[in-house]
Parts: structure tokens; C-alpha cells; sequence
């Protein structure tokens, strides 16, 4: 209760009668990493987009800072320091790429706007990896640097919480090691983090914590070392008796 | 805010353009005025249409339902408010009817607003036709000193008002919502944008700009009744007009207005039953020909000339 | 009672001419704003079929539901199709086919003022008086009624009985799943836009019997079966029903009691208290 940060109680999403996530319980602290780990279909990103307002809840409540922010518009969510990223990037094709940074600047929970916000958007270009770009079109760019541009905007309206998507899939070594990096760096200096994610490198390295689901359920929780010995979670990815 | 140079300059070409519009009384008060009266009306329609339909892609068909909100408000008044209070209440009706409009389904898909707007025109007709029948009423005179110069006059304010107006939202935080929510919805309320507010908000502008136009206007008829006054063929013609010019800028549904209004004007007066069948295959050639409208097809020329001088 | 049975009859026909829609809009995903003048048409030629040749309309329908199949189904392959394939998201589709089926309503209009003239139109086929439960009504009304009972049954039955329906229905629950089981989308698109097509010529051919037609109507009854599919709810063929009888009856009142003039505007409240409370349709599930 004193410092959780965001509090999930009994969230529930039904589609019809697929029940995609199923009372997930759990907390996050101030300043921690939390990965949300599962197999494909186990409800991470649903479970994310009920966060971020992208979906209204069935049933149960999500608050931030002790207060309910589930119901509420995905505006309002974001207002209050809540920003995300999309599992496939989403970016705005009519505008360059500073301008899809500005945008983040411009509506959030910390606004900026004219200079501010340009001032701004090309610093944290910069911190992605894309100074000097702000010019180009989006189709220039490769998918790595879509990603970029696409942290960069959730970045501007200077969020506390973040959510990521599975930011770090699809990235070579190299370009994995720079991400890794980032995202401490961004818990460093403050943010707590969720994110969905696959890379097992990134998940050891970063998390704090990890909850893991399987088909809408927390099967299990705890450092990223315990959950990845747990057996429900073995048997989750890789199936029964043959592990 | 501050003004660059290009900014000053188009500020500049701009009023020297109103002024020498402004002049046209002077040479002509026949066929030329009663032109410019058609295409100074159709401009600020057009103009301030796109304004809202350009970013939001959204289809309003409401315009003459809000034309005719605005002549009644004239023909109604005109025995006890001055004229430009008249105006200005359209200007606020105006506004108000399509904040109310916007309330029940700018939140719903595209369609459910074409629809609704589709029909708004014959509500409000058949509404007015019935409360008339009901009083014994039957048309309204406009009785004014208004002459066609003054109406002209009138207009071309408006259309300056409403140049004046797009361009300062294109300036503002409204204008930059209004792109990203064009662009991708979702993005604009993960960005903090309150989407629905910004879309009614915006959706007053044409609102309020037809209603005064048709109060502008009322005098011109002297005599209104709701058949005349909610023509839906307005609203239609609005449509054509601003995305044969290209709703993406915001001088572009002017470029649509002149051509068209001189291609209506030549075919109803040669063949005045083929009207019909000259808008509906405008429509069909903004969407197979002119999805841009003529100002992406200057663009693309332009764009291609500019990569032939790279190559 | 009087007013409620005047206003199912008048529901009846309403249901068929929203089936029309309905396919078109639920399975081939255009919004058809034409609709309205298919319906005039296959009126025109009920009308001139009866005064040149006394032909009955019960016998037209089947002249003019193949007529209508085959212009149809060219409409959608020649104009829609590109547009289908050159779209890149549903807004941009609903866009482009809302202005593209704009442009036909007003040809059609324009068409029809060219070779008919802008009168009204109207013939007396089978104005006898019968009576039902004590009151009496049109013959034409009623037989109206029983033949799109008969079509709109028939219909339901095809789509949930048979192959083809259940690929119909599986392209409007799902179109991209659908081609991934081996469902033709495309020449099943065509082909529900085309039967939609059909059933709205007959159901200008049946109403043509009873109400006053003119070329420029067409855009009221477009309206009307806008409003009826968005009350139902796209796709939902019950619920198409049950919201085409509602808005006869409430017609049928507002028009008795109240003004004739005033059925617009009576459909127009209807369609909005929709919006404000239930924009899924009446049936339709709430999206959570």
C-alpha cells in the first residue's frame, strides 16, 4: 500500500466467452522493473492494454498511487504519467520524425509546447540513439530506429510509469545490448517499468521481478531466477512430462 | 507565437488578395457579383468543411441543415436585432447545434456520423414545416437595405474570418491533435489527447460558419420557406467542392470551388436537368481520379519534377 | 390496433429493403448509399411493366431480381472492388465506397429524371379492400407483406442452412479468418452485394404497389434502411426484422396521430436515442 506504484486487484477481461485475462493480482514499486512473461496468447498485452486504457476492465481495479485509474479514458491514464508502446509499432505516417516525438510532448503528463517541445523531442532523440534524424520521413528509417522513434515519443510527456511491449524483440545483439542499456537507464533516473517480453537475456538483466501468466492466469512470481526454475513455468512454455 | 517570414508574406498576399476581391462591386453589380457572391458563399462552406473533414476524414453532411438554422435565424429577427447581431447569433446557433450533433456521434465510427448528418437537413426541415403549418405560418420575408454588394461584402469577411481562424488552429495544440488523430486514433488518447472534445470542438467551426453564411445570405431570397432554405443539394455540393481542391490544405477547397461553380453554373443553364447527374459524377471522379483532391496532384507533380532535378 | 397492424404491414417491406442493405454492408462492407435507388428502379419498372402490359408485380419480381443480380454484381466487381482492394484500413474503405456510392445515387437520380421525368409515379393494382380482424387494408399492402415474409424466410433459411450462407455469415463475423479457412471473400463479397442488391429492386417492385414513388425518393428510403440496419444491428438478420417493424409502427403513429410529414423526423429520434444508448443495435452484444 505505502509505495506501490500500480496495483492490479482481481483484473478480469472477458472477449465473449474467452476469458483473456483472469484475476491477475500483483503490485509494483517505485523505481522497480517488472516483466510480465508468459507464452504467446497468456494475456501479457491484454493485460497491458487494460493498464493503459486501451481496453475497458470486465471486472476488478487498477490504481495508481492508491487511486483507481481503471474506467478511466486511456487520455486520462496517460495524463497521469502512464505511457506505453505499442507490439506493433504504431507511428503517425504524415509527419517527420521529430514531429512524432513532439507528439508525446505536447499532451501528456508533463506538456511542452513550439520550442519547448522541439527543444525536447531532439534530446531525447539523442538519448535513443536517432540524433540528427528528426528531419527524416518515417519511411527512411529501419525497423530498429521506428522502434526508437516510437519510445522517444512515450518518453517526452515525461511518464513515471512505462509500459513496454515487447520493446526489445526483433533486435541483433548488438543493438539489444544498447536497449538493455536504455531501459536501465531510464529506471536510473526514476521511471518504473513494466514490460511484456520474450528475451530472456533482457528479462535476467533488467527485471527486478517477473510475473508469469498462462492462459489469463499468474502462475507464478518472484525474481527472474526463481521464476524460470519454477516448474508451472516450465511446463507452461514447454508442455507436460516431455521437459 | 511568433511570425516568420513566410508567414508574413502569405499574411501579406493574403489581405492583397481579399482586397482586390473586395473591389469586384465596383466593376461589375450584374452576372460577375451575383458570381461572386456564389463563390465567395461556397468558399467559406468549403473552407471551413475542410477544416474539420481534412484531418478527421470524417464526412459532414450537415451543412444545410445549418445554412438553414442561420436564414431562419435572419428571417426571424430581422423586425427586432440589427443585422450583425443576427449574424452572430447564427454563429453561436450554429455552434451549439453542432456541439449537440458531435455529443451523440463523433464517439462512433464514421459512418453512424454520415448518416446522421446525412438526414439532419430534412429533420430540421420537417420540424420547421410542422411548427409553421401548426401556427399558420407559411414563409418568412427579409425585408433589408442589404443590397448584392453588401452581401458580398459580408461574405468575403467571413471567408477572411475563416481563413484567419484555420490558419491560427493549424498554429495551435488543436490543429497538431486534430493531425495525429487523422493519422492514428489510438496514438492521440495514448497520448494524452481527449480525442471526442477535440473532434466536437472542431466540428463547431463549419457549424458555426454555415449558420452565418445563411443568415448572411436570408436577405438575398426575401422569402423563405423550409424547403429552400435546407436544400440538402448544399450540403452535396459543399462535399465536391472541398475535396475537389484537396481538403489537406487550407487554401485547397478554394481551388475546387471557382472550377465548380462555373462548371454548375454553365450546365444548369444549358441543361438544367442534368445537374443531378454532373454531381454525381464529380464524386465519382474525386475518388477514382482526385483522391487528393487537385492539391495532391500538384503535389505529386511538383514531387516528381523536384526528384527529376536530383537525378 | 388499426395503427399496428398499417405499421407492421409497412414494417414488412421495410425489413426486406434493409436485408438488401444489410448484406451488403455486413458481408461486403459497403456502405451502400445507392440502396435507395435500386429500390426506385425495380419500382419504375413494376410500374411500367404493369400499365404497358398489366403484368403483375407478384410476377415482376421475378424479371426484376435477376436484372438487378447482374447490375449489381458489376457495380461491385468494376467500381467497388478497386476500391476494396486499394484501401488500406476500414476507415479509408468506408470513405472512399460512402462518396463512390454517393456518386451512384446521384447518376442513378439523375438517370432515372432523364428518361422518366421528375412526376410521380403510381398504378392501381390490386386496391381492393380486405379485411383483417375487423379493420380493412389494402390487398396490395397485405399480399406486400406476406411475399416479404416469404423472401426475408427464405433468405434466413439460406443463410443458415446452406454452404454457401455459412461462408456468407463466417465473411461477416470474420473476413480475414474467413480466407484463411478457404473461403472465397471475393466472388462471396460479390455476390452477397449483388443478392442485396436483388432483394431491395423486389422490394421497389412490391412497394411500388402501394406508395407513391418519384426518381429523387430513393434517398429516403436509403435512410430509413440506415436506420434500421444500424437499430438491428449489421449482420443480425432477426434483429433486422424486429427494428423494420418498430420503425413501420412508429411511423405508421407519428403519421396517424401526429402529421405525415413528421415520419422522418420520428425515425430520426428513434436512430438517435440508438446512438446515445445502445450504438451496437438492439441485439448486438456491448463490446467490453
Amino acid at each position: 500500500m505505502t509505495n506501490h506504484v500500480l496495483s492490479l486487484r482481481g483484473v478480469t477481461k472477458r472477449f465473449g466467452g474467452l476469458v483473456a485475462v483472469n484475476a491477475m493480482n500483483f503490485d509494483v514499486a517505485e523505481h522497480e522493473v517488472v516483466g510480465l512473461l508468459g507464452p504467446n496468447g497468456s494475456g501479457k498485452s491484454t493485460t497491458l492494454n487494460l493498464i493503459s486504457g486501451a481496453l475497458p476492465l470486465t471486472a476488478g481495479n487498477v490504481s495508481l498511487w492508491g487511486s483507481r485509474i481503471s474506467g478511466l479514458p486511456a487520455q486520462t491514464i496517460n495524463r497521469k504519467g502512464v505511457s506505453r508502446t505499442f507490439q506493433l509499432v504504431r507511428l503517425l505516417p504524415s509527419m517527420n520524425v521529430r514531429d512524432n516525438v513532439v507528439v508525446g510532448a505536447v499532451f501528456g503528463h508533463r506538456r511542452r509546447w513550439g520550442h519547448d517541445a522541439n527543444e525536447h523531442a531532439e534530446k531525447l532523440l539523442e538519448r535513443v540513439g536517432l540524433g540528427g534524424k528528426g528531419d527524416m520521413s518515417l519511411g527512411q528509417l529501419t525497423y530498429i530506429d521506428t522502434k526508437r522513434v516510437e519510445l522517444a515519443r512515450t518518453l517526452a510527456s515525461d511518464p513515471k510509469v512505462l509500459l513496454l511491449d515487447e520493446w526489445l524483440a526483433g533486435l541483433n545483439p548488438t543493438e539489444l545490448q544498447i536497449g538493455i542499456n536504455l531501459i536501465k537507464s531510464l529506471r536510473d533516473e526514476g521511471r518504473t517499468i513494466i514490460l511484456v517480453e520474450h528475451v530472456m537475456d533482457a528479462i535476467r538483466s533488467l527485471c527486478d521481478r517477473c510475473v508469469v501468466m498462462a492462459a489469463g492466469t499468474k502462475i507464478a512470481e518472484g525474481t527472474p531466477t526463481q521464476v524460470l526454475s519454477d516448474k508451472k513455468v516450465i511446463t507452461a512454455y514447454l508442455g507436460d512430462d516431455d521437459a | 507565437m511568433s511570425l516568420t517570414g513566410t508567414d508574413t508574406r502569405n499574411v501579406l498576399l493574403a489581405t492583397l488578395g481579399f482586397g482586390v476581391c473586395a473591389l469586384l462591386p465596383f466593376a461589375d453589380t450584374g452576372y460577375w457579383l451575383g458570381l461572386g457572391v456564389t463563390i465567395a458563399m461556397f468558399t467559406a462552406l468549403a473552407t471551413s468543411w475542410a477544416l474539420f473533414s481534412g484531418p478527421t476524414h470524417y464526412i459532414s453532411l450537415a451543412t444545410a441543415a445549418f445554412f438553414g438554422v442561420g436564414t431562419y435565424v435572419t428571417g426571424l429577427g430581422i423586425e427586432t436585432l440589427p443585422f450583425w447581431a443576427l449574424v452572430g447569433l447564427a454563429g453561436l446557433i450554429g455552434a451549439g447545434l453542432a456541439a449537440l450533433v458531435g455529443l451523440a456521434t463523433l464517439r462512433l465510427s464514421g459512418v453512424y456520423f454520415v448518416i446522421f448528418t446525412l438526414g439532419l437537413a430534412e429533420l430540421v426541415r420537417q420540424v420547421i414545416t410542422w411548427v409553421q403549418n401548426n401556427t399558420g405560418q407559411k414563409g418568412l420575408y427579409v425585408l433589408t437595405d442589404l443590397d448584392e454588394a453588401g452581401i458580398y461584402w459580408w461574405l468575403l469577411g467571413l471567408c477572411a474570418a475563416v481563413f484567419l481562424t484555420g490558419w491560427l488552429i493549424g498554429r495551435s495544440r488543436l490543429g497538431f491533435a486534430l493531425r495525429i488523430i487523422g493519422d492514428d486514433e489510438i496514438v492521440a488518447a495514448h497520448s494524452g489527447i481527449n480525442t471526442a472534445r477535440a473532434k466536437i470542438l472542431l466540428f463547431m467551426v463549419p457549424g458555426a460558419v454555415a449558420a452565418m453564411t445563411g443568415a448572411i445570405l436570408a436577405p438575398r431570397y426575401v422569402y423563405i420557406e423550409p424547403s429552400l432554405a435546407f436544400a440538402p443539394i448544399l450540403s452535396f455540393q459543399v462535399v465536391i467542392m472541398a475535396l475537389l481542391g484537396g481538403a489537406s490544405r487550407l487554401w485547397g477547397p478554394v481551388v475546387g470551388v471557382i472550377p465548380f461553380t462555373f462548371l454548375l453554373e454553365t450546365v444548369s443553364s444549358n441543361f438544367p436537368n442534368q445537374t443531378t447527374l454532373v454531381i454525381g459524377v464529380a464524386f465519382l471522379v474525386i475518388v477514382y481520379l482526385l483522391p487528393n483532391g487537385f492539391v495532391g496532384l500538384l503535389d505529386k507533380v511538383l514531387h516528381r519534377t523536384k526528384a527529376n532535378e536530383v537525378t | 390496433m388499426d395503427i399496428l397492424i398499417t405499421g407492421i404491414l409497412l414494417g414488412g417491406t421495410y425489413a426486406l429493403i434493409a436485408m438488401g442493405l444489410n448484406l451488403q454492408y455486413g458481408v461486403a462492407r459497403i456502405m451502400n448509399l445507392a440502396n435507395g435507388e435500386v429500390l426506385v428502379a425495380g419500382g419504375y419498372f413494376a410500374f411500367i411493366a404493369y400499365t404497358s402490359t398489366q403484368l403483375s408485380p407478384v410476377l415482376t419480381i421475378f424479371v426484376v431480381a435477376p436484372i438487378a443480380f447482374g447490375l449489381n454484381w458489376l457495380i461491385y466487381v468494376l467500381m467497388l472492388q478497386p476500391l476494396v482492394s486499394r484501401a488500406k484500413n476500414r476507415g479509408q474503405l468506408e470513405r472512399d465506397s460512402i462518396l463512390a456510392t454517393f456518386g451512384l445515387s446521384f447518376i442513378g437520380v439523375g438517370l432515372m429524371l432523364s428518361f422518366f421525368g421528375g412526376d410521380y409515379f403510381s398504378y392501381s393494382f390490386l386496391a381492393v379492400p380486405v379485411e383483417l380482424l375487423g379493420n380493412t387494408y389494402g390487398a396490395n399492402r397485405v399480399l406486400s407483406f406476406v411475399m416479404a415474409v416469404v423472401i426475408c424466410g427464405a433468405l434466413y433459411l439460406w443463410l443458415n442452412r446452406s454452404r454457401a450462407g455459412l461462408a456468407i455469415r463466417a465473411i461477416a463475423t470474420a473476413p480475414a479468418s474467413a480466407r484463411l479457412v478457404g473461403i472465397d471473400v471475393k466472388n462471396l463479397s460479390a455476390l452477397a452485394f449483388a443478392l442485396g442488391g436483388a432483394v431491395t429492386a423486389v422490394g421497389g417492385a412490391l412497394i411500388s404497389t402501394y406508395l407513391t414513388l418519384d426518381a429523387s425518393t430513393g434517398v429516403v428510403f436509403t435512410l430509413k434502411a440506415l436506420i434500421i440496419v444500424i437499430m438491428g444491428g449489421v449482420g443480425d438478420v432477426r434483429g433486422t426484422i424486429v427494428a423494420a417493424l418498430l420503425l413501420g409502427v412508429l411511423e405508421t403513429v407519428v403519421a396517424s396521430l401526429l402529421d405525415p410529414g413528421l415520419t422522418l423526423a420520428a425515425a430520426y429520434v428513434m436512430f438517435l436515442g440508438i446512438l446515445l444508448f445502445r450504438p451496437q443495435g438492439l441485439f448486438g452484444k456491448k463490446v467490453t
